[in-house]
């Protein structure tokens, strides 16, 4: 697998197809608190859009994309941001997640909330596209089997 | 409410299943596999859990059929001892 495919077809259509599926990927991503979906299944569809290229290409190419180094800390950001926007509210008095203390004055309540949910959607976001794609790298790391 | 609908659905969630379970070729599997996850992201749709089917039509049908491929790639089907 870490050849490029010989196919045309497979080459033409993952890269047309796979921006495409992370755009759709991030709309799930931004519109997840008023209509279905959000953080998780966003940052699947990322992921999947990344594994097309990862099957498809070689190597060379997909390290260009999305490099294999980049897992593990952008996994762990997306878990800070998580935990953090959680951490920052109940430091400024409220419970854990509690959005309504963000230290957001100068937006309307309404619009902090919505800021923190969002803030919570992409943390999670980014920590399951980078953790799905490397289970994926990690299945393929000793390919001398 | 299209009960006739959700029957044939049904249908094809049994058949996807058995072929799953009982086809020799690994690949085959996998493949009916996902047939499976996507009937049943439908199924899950008509009953009105938009969020349940959403998510397991995009990692029953989309991530785990990949992972599934990765690792019939990385066995093989005989031992070599």
């Amino acid at each position: 697998m870490k050849k490029s495919s010989d196919s045309p077809i497979i080459l033409l259509l993952s890269r047309v197809i796979s921006p495409y599926i992370m755009l759709f990927g991030l709309y799930v991503i931004f519109h997840g608190h008023y209509s279905p979906g959000g953080g998780f299944q966003g940052g699947t569809m990322l992921a999947a859009s990344i594994l097309l290229i990862r099957i498809a290409m070689e190597e060379k190419v997909y390290e260009m994309q999305f490099k294999k180094s980049f897992d593990i800390p952008l996994g762990a950001l997306g878990v800070l941001i998580f935990f953090g926007v959680g951490l920052i509210a109940m430091l400024l008095g409220g419970n854990f997640l509690d959005h309504h203390f963000l230290p957001i004055d100068w937006l309307a309540p309404a619009d902090v909330r919505f800021m923190g949910i969002l803030f919570v959607e992409v943390g999670v976001g980014l920590a399951v596209m980078t953790i799905l794609v490397a289970i994926y790298d990690n299945l393929l790391e000793d390919d001398d089997a | 409410m299209h009960w006739e609908l959700e029957l044939v659905l049904y249908v094809f969630l049994v058949i996807a299943a058995l072929v799953s379970l009982y086809v020799k070729d690994l690949l085959t599997a996998v493949v009916s596999l996902s047939v499976f996850s996507y009937v049943l992201a439908m199924l899950f749709v008509s009953m009105g859990a938009i969020d349940v089917g959403f998510t397991e039509a995009v990692v029953g049908a989309g991530v785990t059929g990949v992972l599934f491929v990765v690792m019939i790639y990385k066995t093989s089907r005989r031992s070599n001892d």
